[in-house]
């Protein structure tokens, strides 16, 4: 089932919500952890919500506005979101809680805020959607997976779906996976990301919606075609080829790869293989050095894929190796994350 | 898994003798202690990982899931999954806190402190990853969290993508442990019963967490002729809609519960008549009972039929409830029997009918409808029809 993007909002360490340049002036951390650029809410959010609102909420509410906006829809059929933690930050207050009070007097707010489903039934109640709500907790195919339902959704005869991804750092996150050796000991600049052999990668956080449509509009800037994960692969070579023989594709049509290299250097090897063994004539383009790494970061890929099919343009920022295609009809997005969790995403221009 | 049982026929026992699981809190160390009665697992971490032959206990909502998704596997009787495009589909609210709980005691007070091992499983995905393991699946291995109607959309979703001539069969529903997080959560919000809970009653004042885990198998058509499979029933119906009227709260009108309901019965192609029992969502708060009340009052109007509540048995397992709920229903199908709400006393004012009150056996199920209702909206219905 091919589905149409016709509207999206991201929010993400880059410059990256509502009328901005498409990454010309790509922000510089010198840090192991990028955190989102916040808009300003009003005008997205009622001033008392925005107050009751943690920041996740507040990010996945506004970029579900941004989505419905550009797509000139008030309120979708069905709300379909996936993240990975969830609602981390009301998740740790409530944890602290219970241990510093002992249990005793606690306040429910940050209960109540903490469950995965809340960053979609906080659009569906100020969008008053009755319709279909998900919440896949997948963690690296959260994102993906609620993608496919979409697509689902969208072959059931539904009009519009909105379908986002949200995931936000904490402290407690942070400190918690850095001990389990995944983020870079050293503070390298973000844009000099692949520049070293260093293992570890930098956090990311960000919340994307996309308002897909079966039918094609004047906002739309390109359609998915399909979208597949692999769980524990054995064999990533045949996945995609069988992957785009699904769609009647060989790899000769994609022009451009998009991968999840995130500065890993042993894990970014895996993917260097693939393209050279499969994809020669593709031109190839990186993103996590924008976005950081986490979990639903395929959102931030969509993103970027969607807009470079509407501009034809690949900004230098992403570009990594330029095959020299004029015309970018197709990408493929391949993404992986600690070698378990493998995910394609194919997209066309239309 | 649940309160009243370690397996389905267990479970049978339990509620043909009106025994309730609701007890004592023994897992944990909670000020709650004598205070908040709660439906445990009648099982303890170290037998549950010696059973599962593992080296040592993993997170229990894991070891819960593994147990009961290696029943279901071995009860559908298919000789081979790796044969078959099969899918694992889990929900859960709570994932690995239970041992999550454990490593912030000493991280909080030092960040290099805490035993990685009791994080490393936390996320809601971890604890399907785990269970998809040890079954043995990985075609699609996915996870659902919306809140306590998360197992439903879970089977939801596995039906759809057996439709859809994606996958040919799914292991669907999901687990739950109790942990202190919840507790405390729900305890926090004042929505839990200091007595064993009292569902669909005039004077009832809460629910009682639970925990458990339920999964059913779900195959298609060619799958069972070709292993040659005895199906208990079919999924003839199911919707998923918001009730987007509060982050905790039903509407009164149970507009969410309503068109869930409603929904389901369209595309199963039934008349409200046709439904010979329904498995209510039924937690024993005031806003849950009296606005899924009202919205099947409005729905059924004169042909309400037989309803009733099994979290008086079992609590409410939160992310395992629908699926521990739809192996009640198919059960219910199976054995022609419908359960009784245990402990109703008084029928709620404002409704025009009463829950079961005793157990009945010997009749004939034909179509059965599940509720399962979530924080955050969301509302989820599945109707199984006999074979």
């Amino acid at each position: 089932m091919t589905a149409f993007i016709n509207g999206i909002g991201t929010i993400s360490p880059q410059n990256t919500f509502g009328d901005v340049s498409f990454l010309q002036d790509p922000k510089e951390y010198n840090s192991n952890r990028l955190a989102c650029i916040e808009p300003e809410y009003t005008g997205w959010i009622d001033a008392r919500a925005i107050r009751r609102m943690s920041r996740i909420i507040r990010m996945g509410v506004a970029s579900a506005g941004l989505a419905l906006k550009e797509a000139g829809l008030e309120k979708p059929d069905a709300i379909i979101t996936g993240t990975a933690f969830g609602c981390l930050e009301d998740t740790g207050i409530f944890l602290a809680k219970i241990v510093d009070n002992k249990e005793e007097a606690l306040n429910p707010t940050p209960f109540i805020q903490s469950t995965h489903n809340t960053i979609g039934s906080q659009v569906a109640l100020l969008l008053q959607c009755y319709g279909y709500n998900q919440t896949y907790s997948h963690r690296a195919f959260s994102f993906e997976h609620a993608l496919q339902d979409a697509l689902m959704t969208i072959g059931e005869k539904q009009n519009n779906v909105l379908v986002g991804g949200v995931d936000e750092i904490t402290n407690l996150s942070f400190d918690i996976l850095d001990r389990f050796g995944m983020y870079k000991k050293n503070n390298t600049s973000n844009l000099k990301l692949f520049h070293d052999k260093s293992a570890g990668c930098i956090q990311g956080e960000g919340a994307s919606y996309f308002l897909l449509a079966g039918k094609k509009t004047n906002s739309t800037y390109a359609s998915v075609r399909d979208v597949a994960t692999f769980y524990r692969p054995e064999d990533v070579y045949k996945n995609v080829s069988g992957f785009l023989a699904g769609q009647s594709l060989r790899t000769e049509d994609i022009q451009l790869i998009l991968t999840g290299k995130n500065g890993d250097f042993p894990h970014d090897q895996g993917y260097q293989d693939f393209i050279q063994d499969v994809f020669s004539g593709a031109s190839t383009g990186v993103y996590k050095h924008l976005s950081g790494e986490y979990q639903t970061s395929g959102a931030f890929a969509l993103w970027v894929a969607a807009r470079i099919l509407k501009e034809n343009k690949i900004p230098p920022v992403v570009l990594e190796r330029d095959a020299g295609h004029k015309e970018i009809k197709r990408i493929l997005l391949y993404n992986k994350y600690l070698g378990k969790h493998h995910s394609f995403i194919l997209l066309e221009s239309c | 898994m649940s309160a009243i049982g370690n397996s389905v026929a267990e479970t049978l026992r339990s509620v043909e003798q009106n025994i309730s699981g609701i007890g004592p809190i023994t897992l944990f160390e909670t000020i709650h202690l004598r205070q908040l009665p709660v439906g445990e697992v009648k099982i303890s971490n170290e037998i549950l990982s010696k059973n599962l032959r593992l080296v040592k206990p993993i997170t229990r909502t894991a070891m819960l899931g593994m147990e009961a998704a290696r029943q279901a596997v071995e009860h559908s009787g298919i000789q081979s999954l790796k044969k078959w495009r099969t899918g694992f589909i889990s929900a859960t609210t709570v994932g690995g806190m239970d041992r999550s709980e454990n490593f912030v005691l000493d991280f909080f007070q030092d960040k290099t402190k805490g035993t990685l091992e009791d994080v490393v499983h936390h996320e809601c995905g971890s604890t399907t990853e785990l269970i998809a393991d040890y079954i043995g699946i990985k075609d699609f291995v996915s996870t659902i969290n919306t809140a306590c109607s998360s197992s439903v959309n879970s089977i939801i979703l596995g039906s759809r993508l057996i439709l859809q001539d994606k996958l040919d069969v799914v292991v669907a529903g999901g687990t739950d442990a109790l942990t202190k997080f919840t507790l405390n959560g729900f305890n926090s919000l004042m929505i839990l019963d200091k007595e064993p809970c009292r569902p669909f009653d005039a004077s009832r004042n809460g629910l009682n967490l639970g925990e458990g885990a339920g999964f059913i198998v779900l195959v298609s058509d060619r799958v069972l002729q070709q292993e040659n499979l005895k199906s208990y029933a079919r999924v003839s119906g199911y919707a998923n809609t918001n009730d987007a009227y509060h982050q905790t709260a039903s509407s009164p009108e149970g507009r969410g519960s309503y068109m869930a309901m409603k929904e389901a019965l369209e595309m199963s192609s039934l008349r409200t008549e046709d439904i010979d029992y329904i498995n209510l969502h039924g937690t024993g708060t005031q806003n849950n009972d009296s606005s899924e009340g009202m919205a099947i009052q409005r729905l059924f109007q004169e042909t309400v039929p037989k309803v009733s509540s099994t979290k008086a048995f079992t609590g409410h397992t939160l992310g395992a409830s629908g699926g521990i709920e739809s192996v009640l229903c198919l059960l219910s199908i199976v054995h022609g029997m419908v359960y009784p709400n245990l402990r109703f006393k008084e029928k709620i004012p404002e409704l025009n009918y009463t829950p079961q009150q005793t157990l009945e056996k010997g009749l004939t199920v034909h179509h059965v409808l599940s509720n399962s209702f979530g924080f955050g909206g969301n509302c989820s219905s599945i109707i199984f029809s006999n074979v």
